[in-house]
């Protein structure tokens, strides 16, 4: 057997070896280097008073959430249930960054699926949420009192994240002083 | 009833596939002409299971059964006929089970039409066919069963996904699936020759006419997908490099180097231990497009980490049919002994050509199409790659190809001289880059340096293919005679290289003078764009059958005339479905008017999208050019002729 004919099973192997330790990956745990720091700055108007700035420095003092979502993304519209639970349990303010989309949909969407936010900031073109590192849609950011970010969720909720991660650390941040 | 009578039916498949996979394969290794006579009715048997599994499916879709969790996730009572009947292959299970339907066609039509081959290579083919179904039908049973039951079925179901509803979308998937699954049939013709031993030429005459028909399948799937995606989506371009297009396109750039060297190993007796290298690999692209296609490889890890079971499945079923075929190559290869000899310039180093700028083109993609999973997998960090890395890379690579495609089929077998080639088209030359810088600033009113170089192409390719003809006919006393007796074969490369030339001109041109903006306008103002006059109507509220829209008109003048009225759509599907932009295009040869309704913004007001999108029908034209071509030099009357030599000379090897 010659050593040349066996280039095209090794090439194989080692893509196929890719592919396994891909499986082990959670393209979804994108490392984001703003966990840890403060958070970007905020100053959108709100999704249904144009007049309203919505800013960050309004929810120093407690821990909150803050979720990016697109009424043009089916991920947020299977996560939105758990934010809708979430917000009815406990004084948690999530705030919505509605991320490149459009106003009217927007607004529908919360009328039609229910609105977990205490105000969603409407970022239109999308020039925030460049500024926040938003990979995709949806992305979840824990903040805590000092509105430093601890976590970001990338990709949709869901139960598991939510008891095992977000809930625990909630806890633990809500117990922290400012 | 009906569904688990559709499973059973699977199950039938299953079984039969592995009587299928094994007797006959023992029956050629051991000449028993018993066991080899199996695969030919296996092969109908298997077809039939699946064709009747798949009418079970398609029956609860049409009787909206859904009791079928499958049906329910994808269909609605409220939809139109043949958007259910679509709906069968329109999510992950149901595309799987078109996938083995169509894998047992081909398996069927094998059965039918080698009645002229040898019995025992016929059953080996038909082995590694079965082999193929018996790793989908297990994928299938064990973690993507259609039929599951739903213990408390809804009233109604969910909806397919709006984007799916569409007539250029309900095509789509079978055209491909039946590129990618005709790839198999030249694998199983490659693989049965590697098992058998039997690597002369004549499995390459055998395997050449299905991988014509395959590839002419897959490059019309292809462009339809380019095509859907350029009116459906609303986004007026026709390529975007996604993971889920580069999956069907790799494919196809290996198919393209396949249909060439298996030209060569025919005629010339050479490239045999390449030609069936790329065979393999034809097949392992569409294997691994096909995945990331329906279960999302690639968006891949996504579906890998959604559901594990399925992305091991996946990778062990990679890991058995491409490690297995590749080992068996590394063993048999070694064997193939080539006689043929050629010189640096003849047709067998123009193909040579072709093939390495087609796998380096097919490397390229698949590197950027895996270059998330790449830098992920090594702790790098996440990155992706987009249209600007692919256009870079791909360019440099395909230019080149064009610029020979022409010159290679000029070229003799076997030896050849720069100077017999080249002398007779030097004056072309320079009339193809005359004419190729006239033309921007004649025709399309504006010069640049771009559209020139990819005109000069265009018409080079044109010129070359065409002179192709002369090249056969010119030294003939009649040259019609000689004209109408040019082989099919023939026909279908100039063709198909034509085509090329085609595609050069829609791509440049279109990427170069269409222009399009975005625009705010109120009913009964207008815009100007280019020589046309766009005016809007206004809009009102409409009703589909399963959507309620919002349809605009505008009137689209030139020169004072009206030359079309055109009705853009967005439409809603009510809740749980995103909302769809129905562009409105007035078709033509030279140009496409195009309107897509965005967003309203204020009183009466509303974004259109506006372009004017010239030559971009020329894109798929060429489409259909290429997959002309395939299909008339697959039906080249050297094919259909009984090869009493073949059979003798697979006896021998038989017994060997």
């Amino acid at each position: 057997m010659k050593a040349k004919f066996l280039i095209p099973l090794v090439l194989f192997l080692a893509l196929a070896a890719l592919l396994g330790v891909g499986l082990g990956l959670n393209p979804k745990e994108v490392p984001s280097p703003l966990v840890g720091k403060p958070t970007p700055k905020l100053s959108l108007p709100a999704l249904d008073d144009p007049n309203r700035i919505v800013t960050t420095e309004e929810f120093l003092g407690q821990p909150w959430l803050l979720n990016v979502w697109a009424t043009w993304c089916v991920s947020c519209r299977a996560e939105h249930h758990l934010l809708v639970e979430l917000s009815k349990h406990g004084n948690l303010p999530i705030v919505g960054l509605d991320y490149k989309d459009d106003a009217e949909a927007a607004k529908q969407w919360l009328r039609e699926l229910g609105n977990p936010y205490v105000v969603t900031a409407f970022d239109e073109k999308g020039r925030i949420a460049i500024d926040w590192g938003v990979y995709g849609t949806p992305e979840t950011y824990v903040i805590d009192k000092k509105g430093i970010i601890r976590y970001k969720q990338i990709g949709p909720l869901d139960v598991k994240t939510l008891e095992e991660k977000i809930l625990p650390l909630l806890k633990q941040l809500q117990e922290e002083t400012a | 009833m009906i569904p688990e009578l559709g499973l059973f039916s699977l199950i039938l498949a299953l079984s039969v596939a592995l009587v299928q996979a094994t007797l006959p394969l023992i029956g050629a290794a051991r000449n028993n002409p018993a066991w080899i006579a199996l695969a030919r009715p296996a092969a109908f048997a298997q077809a039939l299971f699946l064709f009747f599994s798949f009418g079970c499916l398609t029956w609860s879709f049409l009787h909206s059964d859904f009791s079928v969790l499958y049906v329910a996730s994808n269909s609605n009572t409220l939809m139109p006929t043949i958007y259910k009947v679509s709906a069968v292959w329109g999510a992950h299970e149901g595309s799987l089970l078109l996938w083995v339907c169509i894998l047992g066609a081909w398996g069927l039509a094998v059965a039918i039409f080698s009645r002229d081959l040898p019995d025992a290579f016929v059953a080996r083919v038909l082995a590694v066919l079965a082999m193929i179904a018996i790793g989908f039908l297990l994928f299938m049973l064990f973690t993507s069963n259609p039929f599951d039951r739903l213990p408390n079925p809804p009233p109604e179901g969910r909806t397919l996904n709006p984007l799916l509803q569409d007539p250029g979308l309900a095509i789509h998937p079978p055209m491909l699936y039946f590129g990618y699954v005709g790839f198999a049939v030249a694998f199983a013709f490659a693989i049965a020759a590697l098992i058998g031993g039997q690597m002369d030429t004549t499995w390459a005459r055998w395997a050449r006419p299905w991988t014509n028909i395959a590839w002419a399948f897959l490059t019309l799937g292809i462009a339809l997908g380019s095509w859907w995606a350029y009116y459906e989506l609303g986004w007026g371009g026709w390529w975007f490099w996604d993971p889920v297009e580069n999956a069907s396109f790799m494919p196809w750039l290996i198919g393209t180097a396949l249909i060439h060297s298996l030209a060569a190993t025919e005629k010339r007796d050479t490239l045999k231990a390449w030609t069936v290298l790329l065979a393999i690999f034809a097949f392992s692209l569409s294997l691994l497009g096909t995945f990331l296609v329906r279960s999302g490889v690639l968006t891949s890890v996504h579906a890998f980490a959604s559901d594990p079971s399925r992305g091991v499945f996946i990778l062990i079923f990679l890991l058995v049919v491409i490690g297995g075929s590749l080992t068996l190559y590394a063993v048999r290869a070694p064997e193939i002994r080539s006689n043929a000899r050629f010189d640096l310039v003849s047709r067998e180093v123009g193909i040579l050509i072709n093939n390495v700028l087609l796998l380096v083109a097919t490397l390229t993609v698949l590197l950027g199409t895996l270059f998330p999973l790449i830098t992920d997998a090594l702790g790098i960090g996440k990155y992706s790659v987009g249209p600007p890395y692919f256009n870079a890379v791909f360019l440099p690579v395909t230019a080149p190809l064009a610029a020979l495609v022409g010159v290679g089929a000029l070229a003799r077998w076997k030896s050849d001289r720069f100077g017999r080639i080249f002398k007779p088209l030097l004056v072309p030359l320079v009339i193809c880059i005359a004419l190729g810088f006239a033309f921007p600033a004649v025709v399309m009113g504006h010069f640049t340096i771009a559209a020139a170089i990819g005109m000069t192409l265009a018409l080079w390719v044109a010129w070359t293919t065409l002179y192709g003809i002369w090249a056969r006919i010119g030294a003939k006393t009649n040259r019609w005679q000689a004209l109408w007796q040019l082989p099919r074969g023939f026909w279908g490369m100039t063709l198909a290289h034509f085509g090329i030339a085609l595609f050069i001109t829609g791509i440049t041109l279109t990427s170069i003078y269409s222009h399009e903006k975005d625009v705010g306008i109120k009913a009964g103002e207008s815009y100007v764009l280019g020589d046309y006059e766009f005016v809007f109507d206004g809009i009102k509220s409409t009703r589909g059958p399963n959507y309620s829209a919002m349809t605009g008109t505008v009137r689209v003048l030139e020169n004072g005339r009206l030359i079309t009225t055109l009705h853009p759509e967005k439409r809603d599907y009510g809740p749980g479905a995103m909302p769809m932009t129905e562009a409105a295009i007035d078709p033509g040869l030279f140009r496409d008017l195009y309107v897509a309704i965005g967003e309203p913004i204020g009183e009466n007001a509303w974004a259109l999208r506006i372009y004017n999108k010239v030559y971009i029908r020329w894109i798929w034209l060429a489409a259909i050019f290429m997959a002309l071509g395939g299909v008339i030099a697959a039906t080249d009357r050297r094919y259909r002729l009984v090869k009493v030599r073949d059979l003798q000379s697979d006896r021998r090897t038989v017994t060997a």
